[in-house]
């Protein structure tokens, strides 16, 4: 092994909580979350091929309350993700390095998250209600 | 600069030096990304618009040939984006090389075989009837 001393990264234990550092962990776990979110996806398209039979399982599914707080989860998860997602691609292009801008952005990121999920939700309650 | 302090002769040791491919990698997961900036606030439209319909409304609107083919094209950019995505994240965190190894195989499978049942099942919809 090499003698001479390399320089370190702090431990994890030692970081204060901060915006750049949620944000990253949030990017990853949505993902996550999304990708076992096809499973949903793979069921409810095979299930509308097979007929209206499996499609009302899939429906009843979606219509019960541990299927609402999933989709729920799922809705703000690509919310998250897609802003989170703008974000990184506006960084790729090289913009958005400053602290205060990071800051700002992981904030309207977060904070607009969950706005557009509560508009998804809020369509979904009120045609649900019509219905 | 002073690369030379960096580096360490495990590198050499394991045989771990950089693969020279991590760019298309890169330029996959943007390009993907790119469609689903697209592609993703459609698909949770046309979700919306599946709520008030019954089975056979519902296998309407996806048999539409625009709604078929764009739900082809959210389907392959889902599984593509979330295989290169999984990748990453066991790369990270798994560090027994069997097991990256099978969780490594085992996310390329689950993908195909999501985005192919999908795939399959948007076709006999679309060209079904």
């Amino acid at each position: 092994m090499s003698a001479n001393a390399r320089p370190l990264s702090p431990h994890i234990g030692i970081y204060r909580w901060q915006i750049q550092m949620v944000t990253s962990i949030l990017h990853r776990a949505t993902g996550i979350a999304l990708a076992a979110g096809t499973i949903l996806l793979v069921v409810a398209l095979l299930a509308l091929a097979a007929g209206p039979q499996a499609w009302a399982g899939v429906a009843a599914f979606c219509g019960s309350w541990i299927g609402t707080i999933l989709l729920i989860g799922w809705t703000w998860s690509l919310a998250y993700h897609w802003l989170n997602g703008i974000r990184h691609l506006v960084q790729d292009l090289g913009h958005g390095f400053l602290p205060a801008t990071f800051v700002r952005n992981g904030w309207i990121v977060t904070i607009g998250s969950l706005l557009l999920t509560a508009l998804v939700w809020a369509c979904v309650f009120a045609q649900r209600g019509g219905a | 600069m002073n690369g030379k302090q960096f580096r360490t002769p495990l590198k050499g040791a394991l045989g771990l030096g950089s693969a020279r491919q991590g760019m298309h990698h890169f330029v996959v997961q943007r390009i993907t990304a790119a469609a689903l900036f697209l592609l993703a606030p459609w698909f949770v439209w046309t979700v919306l618009r599946l709520l008030h319909l019954d089975a056979a409304g519902a296998h309407a609107l996806v048999a539409q040939p625009c709604t078929a083919v764009f739900l082809l094209a959210f389907v392959f950019a889902v599984f593509w984006h979330a295989q290169l995505g999984l990748q990453v994240v066991i790369e990270d965190y798994v560090h027994t090389r069997g097991t990256q190894m099978a969780l490594q195989i085992a996310v390329k499978f689950l993908c195909f075989l999501g985005g192919a049942a999908c795939a399959l099942a948007i076709l006999k919809i679309a060209l079904g009837r």
